[in-house]
């Protein structure tokens, strides 16, 4: 094979998929998480979303009301809040949570350091990832929460890529990808022992142009970030970064203004902007179809070894 | 959205790749990935790094689905990827399972919700135990299409007379298991012949390259377009005033179609009632076919909950006591007999106890030999089992969600097994 040509994806073909937007696979991956999300409602006790602002999560919440109409959704949504987040997030957040009727539960990663339980890491590249999985661990055991529903998607890492609708946990929070139960069916083992818990992915089989054509389809409201606007970044090792007051810049490190859209939105020091013009669902859609970088590729935190994501996983990540 | 019946087009196949380890079922996926030119840059850039860092001269495919660290340092699949592509054609959701017959477990989660199997074999080695036991599993899951591909074609030269030999002991086996959509390529997954494009060095194979093969198969009729049946999932309450004595049934249809109006029956109360409406988040629709998540709600109140099943009045599913069923064994403990396990069939679980070990398949001549009181893990076994109360189910081959049911240990929560019910035991 040639090494030095990469794959030029085939733009064409993918966007004759998008015009024709087929709903028959969206509905078959809508009743397939609402059909999850409904074994969680009776497999477990104390329930959350885990919601980050981010559209995975947003859609996650559309299909719990969608699941349990006109009940309310049997879940809480909590919010591991590094402290690194945008503004209009946070908002969107609470207006989200309160137009719902739901609880919103916060946990702060800045509290996780400030009780010493774990150290922050230092320098230009520091991140906030790898305390935030033990910030969740610990709501996790003080909230007794033993499912946590996540917007994880299969096509987005090649260790997601791996793990089960019901994912389970042991009593520190661990994953073990060598050893995970069978899944057969749609049939989901939620039995655990006490102090264990689930992560359950409603969404595992959806790809992140699916998410986008059911956005779409539904008419879900998002924050503006995903829309193009004006904002102040900075390039860092081929990646364009959101410019924040607290962000450290290495002096050759400018910053400019440009016509940007956040294609995933996370905390904002590893979390990649793209330069684009694209203002509506439709031209985000033509924008995802045609791109050659997988949505994660502009995530700071993957990029940091091979397996990154794996062992972030084993340690309780998201 | 699954074909039950009327001629929609299947938008999502789901297919599983099988067979033996290092047979190139990682490799396969890899290249039809890339030759269609679904990979992206950044991955790809993944793929050369690592195949470079694991010292391998060529960029190996394989990583593309290999993504946990023991899995590229040992060089084989362990567990189930799951990778998504799109064509003009179709959409497809692939599952990479492993071959190794250690983690059969884990190739049995990938087929389950297969609607194809596309079965590898080493042109140089043939048909072998692991082809074998793969193959048996993919019937035995009601995998009605296999696509055997004969792989590293360019090991043997290329030879027709090879391809041949293999199809014809292929069709023996498929013959014997009775399956009925087959389908053979000879292919080399490592360097592309006939997996995007057709092959240069085989111009004597006449057939379809495998991406076009995948596109164009025609998934026959499911096995669920039978009678109606609704495992109940939850019972939704709103209890707020403005849905005061709202009560709707929440769940996914298993199969067939409910219409408003429909004269139902409630298993295993044996009450009956009509469906006054059905609902997707408050819209009305007139019919839920399978496969569809929606809310039923009935004209009369009556005592419903998660674990019974919903059925058309005369429609009666099967029911009763002493189960018999065929049984993919997981777990380093054997399933003993006389044991108890709690079991899931549907939303209902129950306990059960297994009275008798009928037999087991013998996987080298697929012959069925007298079973003592164990079955081991991955054995696949003919058992019975009582349960303490009626069950109510289809068969397997005619329903896979009424027909299906996992093992799960009592003490550790495990899933030990996957069993597929299969009526009387002859
Ligand atoms: N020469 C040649 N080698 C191949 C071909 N296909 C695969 N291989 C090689 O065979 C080895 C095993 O390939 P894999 O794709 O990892 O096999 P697998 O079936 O996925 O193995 P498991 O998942 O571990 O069961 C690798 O070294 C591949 O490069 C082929 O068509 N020709
Ligand atoms: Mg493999």
């Amino acid at each position: 094979m040639d090494n030095s040509v990469c794959s030029k994806r085939n733009d064409n073909a993918m966007k004759e998929q998008t015009l024709a937007i087929n709903d028959n696979h969206l509905k078959e991956l809508e009743d397939e998480a609402i059909f999850v999300m409904r074994e969680v409602a009776s497999q477990f006790e104390k329930k959350v979303i885990l919601f980050s602002g981010g559209k995975d999560s947003i859609v996650l919440v559309h299909l719990a009301r969608k699941a349990f109409w006109p009940a309310k959704m049997p879940f809480s949504l909590l919010h591991i809040d590094t402290g690194h987040n945008f503004e209009e997030t946070l908002k969107f957040r609470d207006d989200l949570a309160n137009e719902l009727g739901v609880e919103l539960i916060v946990r702060l990663v800045q509290d996780t350091i400030d009780q010493g339980r774990v150290t922050e890491e230092r320098g230009i590249n520091a991140s906030r990832n790898k305390a935030q999985s033990v910030t969740l661990l610990d709501a996790i055991e003080e909230l007794r929460i033993d499912v946590a529903v996540g917007g994880g998607r299969r096509d987005e890492e090649k260790a997601r890529a791996k793990e089960r609708f019901f994912s389970h946990r042991n009593e520190f929070g661990q994953w073990d990808p060598k050893n995970q139960r069978p899944e057969l069916w749609n049939i989901f083992n939620g039995h655990k022992n006490f102090g264990e818990h689930f992560r359950v992915f409603p969404i595992s089989n959806w790809t992140e142009l699916d998410v986008w054509q059911y956005i779409l389809k539904e008419g879900i409201r998002l924050p503006m970030l995903y829309y193009t606007h004006r904002r102040k970044i900075f390039l860092r090792n081929g990646v364009y970064l959101a410019w924040a007051p607290f962000m450290q810049l290495k002096p050759s490190e400018k910053v400019f203004e440009a016509d940007i859209r956040c294609r995933t939105i996370g905390d904002i020091t590893c979390t990649g902007v793209t330069m684009s013009k694209a203002g509506s669902l439709e031209e985000i859609i033509s924008e995802i179809a045609a791109t050659r970088v997988t949505e994660r590729g502009g995530r700071y935190d993957d990029m940091r070894s091979e397996a990154a994501m794996e062992d972030r996983k084993k340690e309780g990540y998201f | 959205m699954k074909l039950n019946g009327e001629n929609r087009p299947i938008g999502l196949l789901r297919f599983t790749t099988a067979g033996s380890v290092d047979d190139g079922k990682s490799t396969l996926i890899g290249r039809l990935l890339y030759d269609s030119k679904s990979i992206f840059e950044d991955q790809m850039e993944h793929i050369v790094q690592s195949s470079k860092r694991l010292g391998k001269e060529e960029t190996d495919l394989s990583l593309l689905t290999d993504g946990l660290r023991a899995e590229r340092e040992q060089g084989i699949t362990i567990d189930v990827a799951y990778r998504y592509f799109a064509t003009p054609a179709r959409k497809f959701i692939i599952a990479d399972t492993p071959g190794h017959i250690q983690y059969t477990r884990n190739m049995v989660t990938g087929a389950s919700t297969a609607d194809l199997a596309v079965i590898l074999i080493d042109s140089r080695k043939g048909v072998v135990e692991q082809t074998m036991r793969h193959t048996y599993i993919a019937s035995l899951l009601d995998i009605r299409h296999i696509v055997f591909c004969i792989n590293k074609m360019d090991l043997v030269g290329y030879s027709e007379d090879v391809y041949l030999r293999l199809c014809d002991d292929l069709k023996k086996l498929g013959s014997r298991l009775g399956t009925g959509d087959l389908h053979f390529i000879p292919i080399s997954a490592k360097y592309g012949d006939n997996v995007v494009s057709p092959s240069e060095n085989m111009k004597w194979y006449g057939g379809k390259t495998f991406l076009n093969l995948i596109e164009t198969i025609e998934i026959g009729k499911k096995r669920n377009s039978g009678p109606a049946r609704f495992p109940v999932q939850t019972v939704i309450r709103p209890l707020s005033s403005e849905y005061h004595d709202y009560r709707g049934y929440a769940g996914r249809v298993a199969s067939g179609t409910f219409s408003a109006g429909d004269r139902i029956t409630v298993l295993p109360s044996g009450m009956e009632s009509e469906i006054s409406s059905i609902t997707v988040m408050g819209k009305t629709i007139s019919k839920a076919e399978a496969g569809d998540s929606v809310t039923l709600n009935l004209t009369d109140q009556i005592d419903i909950s998660r674990g019974d099943m919903i059925v058309k009045k005369g429609e009666m599913p099967e029911s009763g006591v002493d189960i018999n069923l065929m049984v993919c064994w997981f777990n380093e403990k054997p399933l003993q007999q006389g044991r108890k396990y709690l079991i899931r069939n549907n939303t209902n679980e129950t306990t059960c106890v297994v009275s008798s070990i009928n037999y087991r398949m013998n996987i080298s001549n697929l012959e069925r030999e007298t079973a003592g009181n164990d079955v081991n893990m991955n054995d696949i076994a003919n058992i019975s089992i009582r349960t303490p109360r009626p069950l109510y189910y289809d068969c397997y081959k005619n329903n896979n969600i009424t027909g299906s049911m996992i093992f799960i240990e009592e003490g550790t929560n495990e899933t030990v097994g996957a069993g597929m019910i299969c009526g009387e035991y002859d």
